[in-house]
């Protein structure tokens, strides 16, 4: 069933100091969510600082030149808004949803940090602790932590880049110093590297006015050049196991690199489509096969994008990941996984079973566009990415054109090329 | 990447432009966007029927609560069993047969159970409305629980079960619950995966046509909907859902008794859980509005007391956050932060202290004015969605309330006076009314934790 989005009123401009303006009006809304997106992310630290990205990031939140530390929190929720950052591989964001009356102190917020944040040592040191506790309670004291978005890049990657922990190494963290976070700023922080995306409820002529007079005086510095983080795609399986202390089940995750969505649009979404086909739902390839056919893993996901689908530039990850009992080795989920690649390849999915994915898919993106945070950040990432933020809207056109042959294609790729097998083993003696 | 590492300017050049800093902006005009009309409706057989109209996008949104109490002590095991096979083949149709009629329309149904209550949650395309309801009615009324199918997903929810049992925040959830429930069936959230292999697939069964009713029962519908017409639709397709009682409602848990903290051993853990609760006030209790932004003032947003001591001065934690949970008969708070473990007794210090300075320098006028605003407009922004409207509507129904209570929200907090947050945080924040566990590695954090008193 195809589904359209209705369109979205899209207005752009460029500052004079390089920053982007996207600003996508929504009447019926009394919120406004507002963005800074910088084109960095964690893929950019350099070597011997993984995690300084995030860090970073972090840092943003400590105050500027007009803001106290706390102050930034205290002058969001103390308008009734929300906030909230994260890193990426190639893009941090920050952003805050705000009654529409804050529009214009949101500009401020964000304009303060991004003409000049207050670095200072003692703040530095504190969210190094705060990171930390963070990467605690996030990976290192519970099963299956960082699976498999820290676990499954050093398998599939060999450049650093692609290949490295984003939430960083505890003694990589501590050595950070204010002067990396300088250099960091000056380097990446630049207004022609950064783009802001205002939503909601909002008058277009008098938001661009704002944006100008908040952001207008922020002077240009040199915008770097963005690296290709290109690196060829393995000829053959690589295979790698970790032990993890809390799991109690082993796991699996299989990484296979996927076509560059920048370059490819179509083939990229017949892989995101694939994903859907093997495993959304009950009624999915691998559902049908792994967990209800063969009784072989409790669960099992499939998924285009590491962190997501089209949120990353080339190179990113097609995921297939399951968790199942210590009695069935994992080269038999392997083998079934290739068994049922190898059928889509040969004949395709059915019509049918495409376009029950299709609606699907197209209903997510409704209830997407349906939260101003997400419509915002959808296009905003969208926009910074690849320069469309129209994607959100002609996505479920654009997965609706895809035909069976092309997932069958997809598949048929997936099967050819090399991968990464990251097995994950409980530190027990296996359940 | 570029290996040039252009000159930059210090951290302290950063900091500072020429101009100076900046006055802050005014906030502009108030956006008022009215809640919909709430259409609310009890068929013949007993279910509620809430519907309203929010036409954003052509989705509608859909929750089923059905009370859905421990009858005995197996009946956690076998209420979990059930919630995994409830979709999972009726009479007419099988696994994938449901999930291929769902997924036609763009939608998912899910299925969860607590000691309270189970619930279906689903959401597709408005045009699939009627196919949605169909599936829901069929799952409802003819289930089969298939012998293989329970016997299947029986064998998965102990490996799940593995998985859940591992996590520390379950670990400190169950611990709490036990400590301040005792052995009430409020406590029962996740069975044991020995009670587990006993389900039969004619224990479901039995326990669907027992407790699985619609009378009590609560749907809501929130979407690009006519509401009599998805009241109808409804009507329609649940006629044939009938049941010879009430739903099955849980009885109220004991009052928590302020005790001494538990300490519960981990090995290993590098983290440690603090979970403190004490006896706090329901939506229907004059006060309950100053209580809510007493708490808001302690640990109930980021700018708040206790988060800004313990992550933004300290760094002991990622978060810690407190609120308010709905217990049938009343409500509790809780504070709840996960701490490294080599600050864990000093973090505890520092909660204590911020508890006690509740009461001893009871919030400001300023405190309350950030917190009342922040109330008001993160009520705004929760409402703005389908979803968002579906769940406080299901949510408040159960607790016998409705879309009024919302409407009023903004004028019940700006009635508050910082007088009535002070008697709130002298109320409810006293550090000696409250119990609690602390879940760690006891061989770390044991002696100084001990040392600090009140754990044992």
């Amino acid at each position: 069933m195809p589904v359209e989005l209705p369109t979205v009123e899209l207005h752009r401009a460029t500052l004079p100091n390089g920053l982007r303006v996207l600003i996508a009006p929504d009447p019926a809304t009394p919120v406004v969510a507002v963005a800074v997106h910088v084109d960095v992310g964690f893929r950019s630290e350099p070597e011997g600082r993984t995690g300084f990205a995030h860090l970073f990031e972090h840092l943003m939140f400590q105050g500027s030149e007009s803001l106290e530390k706390l102050a930034h929190f205290r002058h969001v929720q103390g308008s009734g808004g929300i906030f909230n950052g994260s890193t990426h591989q190639d893009y941090t964001d920050y952003f805050e949803v705000l009654p529409a009356a804050a529009l214009e102190r949101a500009l401020f917020l964000e304009a303060d940090r991004l003409r000049a944040p207050k670095l200072t040592e003692e703040n530095l040191r504190n969210q190094v602790d705060v990171v930390k506790e963070e990467i605690r309670l996030n990976v290192l004291n519970r099963p299956y932590g960082g699976f498999p978005w820290i676990l499954l890049p050093p398998v599939l990657y060999d450049t650093f880049p692609n290949a490295h922990n984003g939430y960083g190494d505890f003694s990589e963290l501590e050595q950070a110093t204010l002067d990396d976070a300088a250099a960091f700023f000056d380097t990446y922080y630049a207004p022609g590297n950064a783009q802001i995306t205002v939503a909601g409820y909002l008058d277009v002529d008098e938001t661009m006015k704002l944006v100008e007079k908040h952001f207008g005086d922020i002077p240009a510095r040199p915008t770097p050049v963005r690296p290709s983080f290109f690196e060829p795609v393995p000829g053959k399986e690589r295979r790698q196991s970790v032990t993890d202390a809390h799991a109690p089940l082993p796991a699996l995750a299989i990484g296979y690199r996927l076509p560059d969505p920048g370059a490819d649009l179509d083939s990229y979404l017949g892989h995101a489509l694939l994903a859907s086909v093997l495993g959304d739902g009950e009624a999915a390839r691998l559902q049908r096969r792994l967990v209800h056919g063969d009784g072989l893993v409790t669960d099992v996901s499939s998924g285009a994008g590491l962190m997501g689908s089209l949120d990353a530039r080339d190179p990113d990850t097609f995921t297939i990941t399951a968790v199942h009992p210590g009695s069935v080795e994992p080269d038999r989920v392997v083998a079934a996984v290739d068994e049922e690649l190898d059928k889509l390849a040969a004949a395709g999915p059915s019509a049918e079973e495409l376009a029950r994915q299709v609606a699907r898919w197209s209903a997510a993106l409704y209830q997407e566009t349906d939260r101003e945070v997400y419509r915002m950040l959808g296009l905003g990432a969208r926009e910074l990415l690849y320069g469309r933020a129209e994607l959100a809207v002609e996505l479920p056109h654009r997965l609706a054109a895809v035909t069976p042959e092309q997932v069958a294609a997809a598949a048929a790729t997936l099967r050819s090329s090399g991968r990464g097998v990251l097995l994950v083993e409980p530190k027990g003696e296996g359940a | 990447m570029t290996a040039t590492v252009p000159t930059h300017r210090s951290a302290e050049e950063i900091g500072r432009t020429e101009a100076g800093p900046r006055p802050l902006p005014a906030l502009g005009a108030t956006r008022e966007v009215p809640l919909p009309d709430v259409v609310d409706h009890v068929l013949p057989n007993g279910l509620r029927v809430l519907a309203a109209r929010r036409a954003s996008v052509p989705m509608v949104e859909m929750r089923l609560r059905v009370p859905y109490a421990t009858q005995a002590p197996e009946h956690t095991a076998i209420a979990e069993v059930l919630s995994s096979t409830l979709l999972a083949g009726t009479s007419t149709k099988d696994r994938v047969a449901i999930d291929d009629e769902l997924a036609a329309v763009g939608a998912d149904l899910g299925v969860s159970v607590d000691p309270e209550r189970l619930v279906v949650t689903g959401s597709g395309l408005a045009s699939g409305l009627t196919t949605v309801l169909d599936v829901l009615a069929d799952v409802l009324t003819a289930p089969t629980f298939a012998d293989d199918e329970v016997a299947r997903e029986r064998a998965r929810l102990i490996e799940r079960l593995a998985v859940a049992l591992a996590q520390p925040r379950t670990i400190a959830r169950e611990a709490l619950q036990r400590k301040r429930f005792g052995d009430h069936p409020i406590t029962r959230e996740m069975p044991r995966p020995d009670d587990v292999t006993l389900v039969t697939a004619e224990q479901v069964r039995a326990l669907h046509a027992d407790a699985t009713v619609p009378r009590g029962a609560i749907l809501t519908l929130v979407g690009d909907i006519d509401p009599d017409a998805a009241i109808a639709e409804v009507e329609r397709a649940l006629a044939g859902w009938a049941g010879a009682h009430a739903a099955y409602e849980l009885a109220p848990p004991p009052p928590i008794t302020p005790s001494d903290l538990e300490l519960v051993h981990r090995p290993g853990s590098v983290q440690s859980q603090l979970r403190l609760s004490a006896p706090a006030l329901t939506r229907h209790d004059d006060g309950y509005s100053a209580l809510q932004l007493a708490n808001l003032v302690f640990g109930g947003y980021f700018s708040s007391r206790w988060m800004e001591n313990v992550r933004e001065d300290k760094g002991y934690t990622y978060g810690a956050h407190s609120g308010t949970e709905i217990v049938p008969g009343g409500a509790v708070l809780g504070v709840d932060t996960d701490v490294a473990s080599d600050v864990t007794a000093a973090a505890l210090l520092e909660t204590r202290y911020e508890l006690a300075r509740m009461v001893a320098v009871p919030p400001t006028a300023a405190e309350l004015e950030s917190a009342r605003a922040y109330a008001i407009g993160s009520l705004a922004i929760s409402l703005d969605s389908q979803g968002g409207l579906a769940g406080t509507l299901a949510g408040l129904a159960a607790d016998g309330l409705d879309i009024d209570w919302v409407r009023e929200r903004p004028a019940q907090l700006s009635a508050v006076t910082v007088d009535e947050v002070a008697e709130a945080a002298l109320r409810f924040f006293t550090p000696t009314a409250f119990t609690g566990v602390v879940v760690g590695d006891a061989d770390v954090i044991g002696p100084r934790v001990r040392a600090l008193g009140g754990i044992s």
